[in-house]
């Protein structure tokens, strides 16, 4: 990759350690992705919020790095651990290095948004920008739904472009690379949102390129979208899906089999203590959706929803999170379920989701059994 | 024998290699305080990466991983240099980068060489240069 020479020397230090470090960082990416130069971006989403994701060591790196950089770009950040008004169940300990994390970020100029659906609380770049997001399911959103550029990118690489106002020019911020070169045939009815998660997981891991059309199937809603969005971003290569393109190159087929073995491997209870609803958090549509689906009705279980503060504000002006509350349900802001320290191995041994991304997280890094089921079947089941 | 490669990140180490074909995800799979990979379906479960040369697939999953990988290095549990033999990612090159790990990227090769863990590897990024020093 070339850098001009005001880059070499911001890669040298001109402008201090942090430029630098982001500059090795872009220089690296640029080399793993063949692109042949930088661009500047529009918007940067970093993900590394939560302190149970990067730990100490990220904590520690973020108090230093951050101490001479600044955000040249609109920058929008990652769920933290918890909800800045809610944390009776949080360690003092973990409030205390969380809150570090959030106040290194917040120096050098990102938004307080602690939310991986940035694309529903925020102003959005035009169609056709370049921008750098790190958040799996963002990305991949962003690429198909809004038709915005970014690769699938680190929580360092999107710091670095948050600090530098670049990226490289490569993979998906290149229109010919962005056409699909592989197709899946879904032949399943896709009769819940849990179908889409299952269809975009069974792509992420069986499509090894970044970019898949998907035929014979029809979105109907920004719920289908968000869950097929964050199925596909959870594991493997995958950043982008387009809907019925021509069908070239590699064909797989998506059907009731792989439907069911796609669930089998995240499906690990019959029944769940806990309801969770939100990875990704939920937005305005599926807020309504659910609270017509539990209207006059109770949960049997505790059930939290995680969702976006700003969502959380407008849904609680329409009175919208007063209905839902009246079901039994917690809401929770700031935060989401993956590597929630909300939901461990103290306080239940299963839980009930129809999110196949925070199936995947409650597996295997809470460590906690999850029963697999779609929202339609979650409110009938655990509701009187 | 000596290999072309190309390179990802700069530097030079020498170490014994740890072979995976399987890609990982850094995040959910390997233990950064230790470097033991802790994913009971992975085939590496249980071995350290630690001090050796990682020769894997590629990164897959959380955009977080990146971290974990410097994670590592902070607590001396990273590898020495890191060899992609599917795809350089950007989360293992951001990683990489920012930890001062050496990062090289090989086409076909498995093609190319028989690797397996135990050899002592060689891997010179900053001259796109891997020499195999002692078979298994």
């Amino acid at each position: 990759m070339d850098l001009t020479r005001r880059e070499e020397q911001l890669l040298n230090g001109a402008e201090g350690d942090a430029i630098s470090s982001a500059y090795r960082i872009l220089s690296a990416v640029g080399e793993a992705t063949s692109a042949s130069k930088l661009v500047p971006i529009e918007w940067a989403h970093i993900s590394g919020v939560n302190y149970n994701t990067i730990g100490e060591a990220g904590r520690r790196f973020l108090e230093e790095f951050c101490l001479d950089a600044k955000v040249q770009v609109k920058t929008t950040i990652n769920p933290m651990g918890f909800d800045r008004d809610n944390t009776s169940s949080i360690s003092q300990d973990f409030i205390h290095k969380q809150m570090s994390i959030v106040n290194s970020y917040k120096s050098i100029g990102v938004k307080d948004s602690f939310t991986c659906t940035p694309y529903e609380a925020y102003h959005l770049p035009k169609t056709g920008s370049f921008v750098s997001l790190a958040e799996t399911n963002a990305a991949v959103f962003a690429n198909s739904m809004l038709g915005l550029l970014t690769n699938k990118e680190s929580a360092l690489s999107a710091l670095a472009s948050a600090i530098t106002g670049k990226a490289p020019l490569s993979e998906l911020r290149i229109n010919e690379l962005r056409t699909p070169k592989h197709t899946i045939i879904s032949s399943l009815e896709m009769d819940s949102e849990l179908s889409y998660g299952l269809l975009g997981y069974f792509a992420g891991k069986e499509i090894k390129a970044s970019s898949v059309s998907l035929n014979g199937v029809q979105i109907r809603g920004i719920r289908e979208a968000k869950a097929l969005s964050a199925g596909i971003g959870t594991m493997g290569d995958l950043g982008m899906f387009s809907l019925n393109s021509e069908s070239k190159g590699e064909v797989i087929s998506f059907g009731k089999s792989e439907a069911r073995s796609t669930r089998d491997d995240l499906n690990s209870a019959e029944r769940g203590d806990i309801i969770l609803f939100g990875s990704p958090q939920l937005g305005l549509p599926e807020l309504n959706l659910l609270a017509k689906d539990t209207e006059g009705k109770k949960f049997t279980k505790p059930c939290f929803i995680f969702c976006a503060r700003q969502i959380h504000n407008q849904a609680k002006s329409t009175g919208l999170v007063d209905r839902l509350e009246r079901t039994g349900a917690k809401f929770m802001c700031d935060c989401c379920i993956c590597l929630t320290p909300l939901v461990t191995k103290q306080n239940a041994d299963s839980v009930v989701t129809n999110s196949v991304k925070g199936a995947y997280y409650m597996n295997n890094a809470n460590k906690l059994n999850v029963a697999l089921q779609d929202s339609k079947s979650i409110t009938k089941e655990y509701m009187t | 024998m000596r290999i072309k490669c190309q390179k990802i990140v700069g530097g030079h180490a020498i170490g014994d290699a740890i072979v995976t074909r399987q890609p990982i995800n850094f995040l959910t799979m390997i233990d950064s305080a230790t470097g033991k990979i802790s994913y009971q379906n992975h085939e590496l479960f249980g071995k350290s990466v630690k001090g050796s040369v990682l020769v894997f697939p590629k990164a897959v999953g959380s955009s977080v991983g990146a971290y974990r990988i410097y994670a590592m290095k902070a607590a001396s549990a990273a590898p020495v240099a890191v060899v992609c033999t599917e795809q350089a990612d950007i989360i293992t090159a951001s990683g990489c980068a920012i930890s001062n790990i050496p990062m090289v990227k090989i086409a076909n090769a498995f093609a190319q060489v028989s690797f397996e863990s135990g050899l002592r590897l060689s891997i010179d990024a900053t001259n796109e240069e891997i020499v195999i020093m002692r078979n298994k």
